[in-house]
């Protein structure tokens, strides 16, 4: 009798399938479509890495130098595909080198979900080796985490995080698993995607009246402007958003995470908000009448001071998180809601308009502009190279149609200025948190998020001393990146402040780089230096066009400064073209 | 806008690790928790967080955008003092013996509703429930004769206008989103409408 039982439940366990956490999780991986991964094994997160080692054949994991690496290069992947960036580490230093990249990737809104490997959980709260509490230092820079502590809670949790990550205002999950849970052999029952979490609202409901509302006053407005963030490329919905600008006639400007969302050549496209924007997008914020901000947070290095910003306007805000709406910038009328769902419903009721002499208050700045600023930027007077014209000369090779990642600093800015883009998803930046050292990792999981594209990482001297670590990266997976280091010598931003605020006490701003081109050889990757204009071109089509990655550095003027500037604590209208006008 | 107590009442699902997401949207602000409770609430399986802080509605608004954001929680209101009901309970230790040889002692814990919970030889242990001002006056009144302990619980609180969450949570459970949204206090108010 005894024994038919215990036969009967043997049969029965079979038929269950028992499987470890670690296999259950790589089965979930499989099933929310994840193709890569950037990671790296230690001690607490082994049982995964003995699980995907199965999984070699659909799960493609990139071994990084340093988590940090491999965090950026999960939001270079997600930025560039539109898709989840995953990310595995260990516990303890594991886990906290993520911490700025799930910073980064909070601020702006990029989904990632990150692993991380934990002690057993008979051990948690014992300062047992390599353990912290992760979950207590990840809670302010993540939307959601979670510590699971039985393989049990592995499919549902799984299925949370990526549902969390992706859906309503995107950012970043982080999943501990304590290595018992990884181990532990439990009954699956396959995996099921999350659809809906009781206490969760991606979307806010869409209130028509204040489309009704939006659409007369956008209607009656006699100077409306159009601003748009990242959100109109975080919602996919850039052609809702094209109809929606050619339909009302307005011009419109892009924040530095909004860049790339529409043409940078489209006819009522008028350049870049914020402190080093364009001229006229600036100033003409203050002369607007309605103001129509899609997707976008109003950050202060886009409103310069606030009690200064717009004031004239009515302000309608289109944004998927209504903590957003009157956060900075109070609004006429709020339009909760996904703005391709939202921006169609506003463009049925619009009239079909043109705004030719408003358009021309923004050319008459743009031309201002040129002469004071562009010009000299991208055609120097001077023998020295300057960062503009090696990007302009970019765009002419690329013809606008690379990813280009940038880091933190002048060439970012100098890049986000004058690059050009004819695709969406193309200008990966760190705009909200500012790390330097996030381009090259980045640049490597954006060429593993979109392989058909070039990917071009702009980085300066100092920006790419902080994580040149990544080209072992580049080295072994040998993905496709062109590096391109713009190299003042200095680091530059800090310097151009401290040369026009702090009267130029140049206060450890001098920075001694390596010889790149040196260091890339050592790592495999053929390079090139350059610092004479009439090798610039070649220089930057030999890169182009190597089979895949290099490195150029281009040896640009020591001491020029990024204008226009909104100088900190003054209001966008009065953005200065010129150190002599500070 | 005049800084004043609001009491903000948030509806969560019972999580670990709750509690401290909705802190710190506080603490990151500089901003006191002058009381914190956590309970059940009238719906088996949601939890209800009562916080007061002292702050303009400005910012309670924005702190409860922020709240409400959190996956975790439901939702999240602000009253004023005004459109509550609420209660703090105190607990005082006082020496035995004190009490019995001064009939004033009796007579003033009678005089504020207090209620003796433990009597002991050595210290005797009184409870009032009430306003702040009201737990507060007791405690001044005992201390001439010796208080040894005082302490005070975190404010409960009752919304005097709502009708629970039950149908509330209804609409949660559905995947489509209620119909009930915050109003925009500034649609059509032009120029007032803009702050730092």
């Amino acid at each position: 009798m005894e024994t038919m039982e215990l036969k009967t439940e043997t049969l029965q366990k079979q038929a269950a399938q028992s499987v470890s956490g670690g296999t259950a999780l790589m089965d979930a991986l499989v099933c929310e479509n994840v193709s890569t991964i950037f990671g790296y094994p230690g001690g607490a997160i082994m049982p995964i890495y003995d699980a995907i080692y199965d999984y070699k054949e659909k799960l493609n994991h990139i071994l990084v130098r340093h988590e940090q690496g491999a965090i950026h290069a999960a939001q270079g992947y997600a930025r560039a595909s539109g898709d989840v960036g995953v990310v595995f580490a260990t516990s303890g230093p594991g886990a906290t080198n993520l911490v700025t990249g799930l910073a980064d990737a909070m601020l702006d809104s990029t989904p990632v979900v990150c692993i991380t490997g934990q002690v057993f959980a008979h051990l948690l709260g014992t300062d047992a080796f390599q353990e912290i509490d992760v979950i207590n230092i990840t809670t302010p820079v993540t939307k959601w985490n979670f510590q699971v502590t039985d393989a049990n809670e592995i499919p549902a949790i799984i299925a949370k995080a990526f549902y969390i990550a992706k859906s309503g205002r995107p950012g970043p999950v982080l999943i501990d698993i304590t290595k018992n849970a990884q181990l532990q052999l439990f009954d699956y029952e396959g995996y099921k995607k999350c659809e809906h979490i009781r206490s969760y609202r991606p979307k806010p409901i869409i209130r028509k009246e204040y489309i009704v509302d939006a659409a007369k006053l956008i209607n009656a407005a006699e100077r409306p402007f159009v601003i748009f963030g990242q959100g109109v490329i975080l919602g996919k919905a850039e052609a809702e958003f094209k109809a929606f600008i050619e339909k009302a006639g307005t011009p419109a400007a892009w924040t530095i995470m909004g860049m790339s969302a529409i043409p940078t050549d489209h006819p009522q496209a008028v350049g870049m908000l914020g402190m080093h924007g364009n001229y006229g997008p600036n100033v003409l914020t203050n002369e607007c009448d309605v103001l129509i901000a899609v997707g976008m947070r109003f950050d202060d290095r886009v409103t310069g001071r606030l009690d200064k910003y717009a004031k004239q306007a009515k302000v309608i805000h289109l944004d998927i998180d209504p903590s957003e709406i009157d956060k900075n910038v109070k609004t006429t009328v709020p339009v909760w809601g996904d703005c391709k769902e939202t921006l169609p419903m506003l463009t049925a009721l619009l009239e079909k308009k043109l705004y030719p002499q408003w358009f021309q208050q923004f050319w008459d700045y743009r031309k201002k502009e040129e002469e004071k600023v562009i010009q000299e930027e991208l055609n120097p007077s001077t023998e020295i190279l300057s960062m503009g014209e090696v990007i302009n000369v970019l765009n002419s090779l690329t013809n606008a149609d690379a990813i280009v990642v940038t880091d933190v600093g002048q060439h970012q800015m100098v890049a986000c200025r004058y690059a050009k883009f004819n695709h969406s998803k193309s200008n990966i930046t760190s705009g909200g948190l500012g790390t330097m050292g996030f381009a090259l990792p980045a640049a490597i999981g954006a060429s593993y998020g979109d392989p058909n594209r070039t990917v071009v990482a702009v980085i300066g001297d100092g920006g790419f001393q902080m994580t040149l670590q990544e080209l072992g990266t580049v080295m072994q997976f040998k993905p496709n990146v062109k590096i391109l280091i713009l190299n003042n010598q200095f680091l530059g931003m800090v310097r151009q402040w401290q040369q026009l605020f702090h009267e130029k006490r140049y206060s450890f701003v001098d920075i001694t780089s390596p010889d790149f081109v040196q260091v890339a050889k050592g790592f495999g990757i053929p390079g090139k230096s350059v610092s004479k204009r009439e090798d610039l071109q070649d220089a930057l089509k030999q890169m182009l066009e190597h089979k895949g990655s290099y490195l150029l550095e281009v040896m640009v003027a020591k001491e020029n400064n990024v204008f226009p500037m909104v100088p900190q604590g003054r209001g966008v209208a009065e953005i200065v073209l010129s150190k002599e006008e500070i | 806008m005049q800084k004043q107590e609001y009491t903000i009442t948030v509806y969560t699902e019972n999580q670990i690790g709750l509690l401290n997401r909705i802190a710190i949207i506080f603490s990151r602000r500089k901003i006191n928790i002058e009381s914190l409770n956590t309970s059940p609430s009238e719906v088996e399986s949601v939890h209800r967080f009562t916080i007061v802080i002292n702050e303009t509605e400005d910012v309670v608004r924005k702190l409860c955008g922020q709240i409400e954001k959190q996956v975790e929680v439901l939702k999240a209101y602000y009253n004023t003092a005004g459109e509550i009901v609420w209660q703090e309970m105190a607990l005082y230790k006082v020496s035995t013996d004190e009490i019995a040889e001064k009939v004033q002692v009796e007579r003033l814990l009678r005089q504020y509703g207090a209620r003796a919970v433990v009597i002991r030889h050595d210290y005797t242990v009184f409870e009032t429930t009430g306003h702040r001002e009201e737990t507060d006056a007791l405690v001044k009144v005992l201390e001439p004769y010796g208080l040894i302990e005082f302490v005070r619980s975190a404010r409960v609180a009752i919304i005097k206008k709502s009708l629970g969450f039950h149908e509330k949570l209804k609409e949660f459970e559905y995947r489509e989103p209620g119909e009930e949204t915050a109003e925009n206090e500034f649609l059509n108010e032009g120029e007032k409408v803009f702050s730092m």
